[in-house]
């Protein structure tokens, strides 16, 4: 079974058609990543892992959208569960203005934890997770807002992680960041993978390319191109990909 | 270690497994043409079938690490050395397999002599050293071991000069058998390119390590 799976699935917002008939499926511990021109619909098709597109008006979703084999658009499917299995980060950092233990804490407490003991645990694993406990141990309690931007955003990788999702969804993580951050948030990648189902939206095909396993390419709500990243980046099938894989789109 | 440095491990250690894989062929063709026997000639013959496709996969990796990784400056020069010190080890085992190819085709003609007085089995093993020193200063990223191979290369150009010697005046004396003597000199030139090819590791290895390019530089000095 696959972790993840879109079956003929159809996105409208009101009479425009953002995604056309999209089949995909992705398998546990991998990182995919979804590419393609500004309004192809990449950002779109992430979002329906979490059904955060149910809270744009006028949308309607045809098709299955399925997390280890089940359709998470079913009637009765339980949507706080299903957010909680998945994580997601967004392009800009967007910390809480609370301490940067609190907004770890804060996923868990909202999901009922109330036992110190485990939120400390829990805090304390998921910013080591993220490779910032050693730059952090010592300020826990001081504001997020006074962290860098990169450590901003491995803060909130960090939150993602604390409600134990098997699944990240990531939309362009480091396109407001340093190449040092983007670095360090890329090898992060690489290494929750052995954790975690990643799918991460990203401008830079070069991230795309470094990043993931397999890659999927999204023009004009299409899907032009599914494959391994290798294959896609050394041999891709369809010409349109390797127009735009090569910067000679257009 | 980084995405980039293990993909660029992983590649060096296939890198390394190929040369052995090459020197072993060496070794087995070296033998076989001291004792002239055909049946190492076959199995040095096999173990290039294993040289080819290991360098094909080692394309296949270089060709993904740049697509997928984008290096720059030393992973960029590395990147590039092993793609070219990939193609000189193939073309190593080529010279062990046209010799294991000679000793198969050998029936009639008695070349003992001549393996003999042109120090043919010396080449030989000084080609085969040479190769495993300069994969040494590959394994090390050595720089200075790699310049010393550039200067042990004169060796064989030696031995290479006084074997053709020896072979033009045996067939002055003995134009009957030109062709076996033919055939020996370019047995010996190919033992002397084997060295060249590792004096093209040894450049890579300089180019990667110091950023100098000493490609068509035949007279380097350090």
């Amino acid at each position: 079974m696959h972790k993840l799976e879109s079956k003929n699935v159809n996105v409208y917002y009101g009479a425009s058609q953002a995604l056309k008939d999209i089949n995909i499926t992705i398998d546990n511990n991998t990182v995919t990543a979804l590419i393609g021109p500004s309004g192809c619909g990449k950002s779109t098709y992430l979002r329906l892992f979490n059904r955060m597109n149910d809270l744009i008006d006028n949308i309607k979703i045809d098709g299955e959208v399925l997390i280890d084999g089940k359709n998470i658009y079913e009637k009765g499917a339980n949507v706080d569960s299903l957010r909680k299995n998945t994580g997601m980060v967004f392009q800009k950092p967007n910390p809480f203005p609370k301490s940067i233990f609190e907004n770890v804490a804060y996923g868990l407490k909202v999901n009922g934890i109330s036992d110190n003991k485990i939120i400390e645990e829990r805090v304390e694993t998921s910013i080591k997770q993220v490779a910032l406990w050693d730059e952090v141990k010592d300020k826990l309690k001081k504001s997020a807002f006074e962290l860098s931007g990169g450590q901003q955003q491995r803060l909130c990788i960090a939150r993602a992680l604390a409600i134990q999702p098997s699944i990240i969804l990531m939309d362009e993580p480091t396109s407001a960041l340093d190449p040092i951050s983007t670095s360090k948030v890329e090898e992060l990648i690489y290494e929750l993978k052995s954790k975690y189902t990643i799918v991460i939206v990203t401008h830079n095909m070069q991230q795309a390319a470094r990043v993931s396993d397999h890659t999927a390419f999204f023009y004009l709500g299409e899907l032009v191109e599914y494959n391994a990243t290798k294959e896609l980046f050394t041999n891709p099938k369809v010409e349109r990909t390797q127009n735009y894989i090569t910067g000679r789109f257009g | 270690m980084n995405h980039i440095e293990h993909e660029m491990q992983l590649l060096k250690a296939e890198i390394l497994e190929m040369s052995q894989l090459v020197s072993q062929q060496m070794k087995d063709s070296m033998l076989s043409l001291a004792k002239m026997d055909k049946q190492l000639a076959n199995e040095t013959l096999a173990t290039e079938k294993q040289v080819n496709a290991m360098e094909l996969k080692i394309d296949r990796t270089c060709e993904s690490i740049f697509a997928l990784h984008n290096p720059v400056a030393q992973d960029l020069r590395l990147l590039l050395a092993q793609l070219r010190i990939n193609y000189n080890l193939e073309k190593i085992g080529d010279i062990a397999a046209s010799v294991a190819k000679f000793v198969k085709k050998s029936f009639l003609f008695d070349y003992s002599p001549l393996i003999e007085n042109t120090h043919a089995l010396q080449m030989f093993e000084e080609a085969n050293d040479l190769l495993i020193d300069v994969m040494t200063s590959f394994e090390k990223e050595d720089a200075e071991l790699a310049k010393n191979i550039l200067k042990r290369d004169k060796v064989l150009n030696q031995q290479n000069k006084l074997a053709r010697q020896y072979i033009i005046d045996q067939i002055k004396r003995d134009p009957e058998n030109v062709e076996e003597y033919l055939k020996t000199l370019s047995l010996i030139r190919k033992l002397e390119r084997a060295g060249d090819q590792s004096k093209a590791i040894a450049k890579e290895i300089i180019f990667f390590v110091e950023a100098k390019i000493l490609k068509h530089s035949p007279k380097t000095t350090f």
